[in-house]
């Protein structure tokens, strides 16, 4: 490894232990219209962490992930993910940067012409994984969720529930650092939504850093884990055990 | 490393192929603008090309004669001979001598009356037929040899080598406006079709970028896609333009003995030796740019 490369991995070493995994400094994120979609954010995630991101409509949330996941950059201020500065990472190295992070949507994103097994191995031949190994993982994480049963199915045969569970698995496989989910049980039943949810804690306490965004209050509220709470582009408060508070959200 | 490249290879190969049946009826559709737009295309180049071949075949029957002044000697007459097969536009010529030519026609022509005739009304009558390659160049060969000594005078129309010329140059340019306005129409409608097809699937390379695929990753499988389907596109009618073209030319042969006899018409291999490359290249090269071009304009995610 070059000096040069070694230096560089200290710093972003350095900046993890300091700052935290994710690390947001006085970020603002503007479009060209209106008000900026996030306004002089601050912000500390630190390894390990089950963090909560609530907030109304329009509170920024879905721009704080789009900027993690560096599908946006800041307009100003700095964002760093596991000691990167992502406005430095050019446009040939985001996928190499992306695949430390896993990501799950609410409308689960699967590609629904190929089968569960498919579309969790699809992860790991992006990252081109010996296919050897890939037989072993996909098993595995399939068995993590509860699917390995249903690895031949496909996923429009399957419960919402299930999808996310495979879109969980495909977002695991690759034992990211980070875990995003934006709205995970937005389209889920009570029953579902909590299987998620003690999917995500099991993942969490693996040692894989879990950040949901979610409007889910009794999940929040029930869950006692660090709360930030977002209103038109600011952080309006951040608790460790939070509750989702009606009055933050108004 | 290598292994792992090769697997990556392999991998968007195979999905590369069952893209074309996972979007089975784009793929269907995108098969039958190209092999419509490509066999539109072959069927115009090859009556154009038919009809370019039958105008320079009459016209190189077409000829002009050269007569020499009275008392030219036969080897000088061979000699000027000579000079004009030198010239570059020139085909071929031919030297019909008095005494030969009157032979031929007391033989073929006269029978018994023959006797009648004792000296050649031919005398002094020696000339050289020319044949050009180009008709639109007989101005500069007839003031060419116009200008050679012992050379009396020349027979040629110039009306003749006008229209022809004309007629040919007409050709020519409704050939080449015809043939790009179809390949313009054949790229828009092919290109359209591709950038339809993958823009329905602008999810699917979001999901790819998304997990950190590379731009390659992402790309490779839909470019082999729009190669394939160029290449079945471009296929497809070159097989049924070349039986339609083969039969086409037997039947003509066989029925219209007469109009064969007169005119001369192009083989399917020399058709095909321009419209192969062609039809391939345009379906091929469509299929490539098309998904290439669609596919960049999604991964900026």
């Amino acid at each position: 490894m070059s000096k040069r490369k070694e230096l560089k991995l200290q710093k972003q070493k350095q900046i993890m232990e300091e700052n935290g995994i994710i690390y947001l400094d006085n970020v603002t994120k503007a479009y060209s219209k209106g008000s900026p979609a996030i306004n002089g954010i601050t912000l500390n995630i630190y390894r390990g962490e089950f963090v909560f991101i609530v907030g109304d409509s329009g509170s920024g949330k879905s721009t704080l992930i789009r900027l993690l996941l560096r599908e946006l950059t800041a307009t100003s201020g700095s964002v760093y993910v596991m000691g990167q500065d992502l406005a430095q990472i050019k446009h040939r190295k985001i996928p190499t940067f992306r695949r430390n992070l896993g990501v799950v949507f609410q409308d689960f994103r699967l590609l629904n012409d190929r089968n569960v097994y498919e579309n969790v191995a699809f992860a790991q031949r992006v990252v081109e994984t010996p296919n050897r190994e890939i037989r072993h993982n996909v098993p595995a994480v399939l068995a993590t969720v509860g699917l390995a049963g249903k690895y031949k199915a496909k996923t429009t045969q399957l419960s919402g529930g299930e999808q996310q569970r495979v879109a969980l698995a495909r977002a695991l496989v690759n034992n990211p650092s980070i875990l995003l989910a934006d709205e995970p049980t937005g389209n889920l039943d009570p029953h579902n939504s909590w299987e998620i949810m003690s999917l995500l804690e099991e993942i969490n306490q693996r040692g894989t850093t879990v950040v949901v965004v979610t409007h889910n209050r009794e999940i929040v509220n029930t869950m006692k884990k660090r709360v930030i709470a977002m209103k038109k582009g600011v952080i309006v408060s951040d608790m460790e055990e939070g509750i989702y508070d009606d009055n933050e959200e108004d | 490393m290598i292994m792992k490249k090769i697997n990556t290879f392999f991998y968007t190969l195979l999905q590369g192929i069952l893209n074309i049946f996972r979007n089975k009826w784009f793929s269907l559709a995108s098969v039958a603008t190209i092999s419509a737009c490509l066999f539109l295309l072959g069927v115009f180049f090859a009556v154009v090309a038919n009809a370019q071949h039958i105008v320079k075949t009459i016209q190189e029957e077409i000829c002009l004669t050269v007569f020499f002044t009275e008392g030219t000697s036969t080897e000088r007459m061979a000699e000027v001979q000579g000079i004009i097969d030198a010239r570059p536009e020139v085909l071929r010529t031919q030297f019909h001598g008095a005494d030969e030519e009157w032979e031929w026609f007391r033989e073929n022509h006269l029978h018994a009356d023959a006797d009648d005739f004792w000296e050649n009304p031919l005398e002094g009558m020696d000339n050289i037929s020319v044949y050009m390659k180009d008709i639109s160049q007989q101005p500069a060969l007839v003031t060419f040899i116009q200008s050679i000594p012992d050379v009396d005078h020349l027979n040629y129309s110039p009306s003749l080598a006008n229209t022809f010329s004309g007629v040919n140059g007409l050709i020519s340019y409704v050939f080449v406006a015809i043939i790009v306005i179809l390949l313009v129409v054949s790229i828009f409608l092919i290109s359209n079709t591709v950038t339809i097809g993958i823009s329905v699937r602008k999810e699917e390379i979001n999901i790819m970028k998304y997990i950190g695929a590379k731009d390659f990753f992402v790309r490779a499988p839909f470019v082999l896609e729009g190669v394939l389907i160029g290449l079945v596109g471009a296929a497809i009618p070159l097989v049924i333009i070349y039986n339609g073209y083969n039969s086409l030319l037997k039947y003509v042969v066989d029925r219209f003995a007469m109009l064969s006899s007169l005119l001369d018409f192009l083989s399917v291999e020399e058709i095909f030796r321009f419209l192969t490359p062609v039809s391939l290249l345009v379906g091929v090269g469509i299929g490539f740019f098309g998904s290439m071009s669609t596919v960049k304009k999604h991964l900026d995610v």
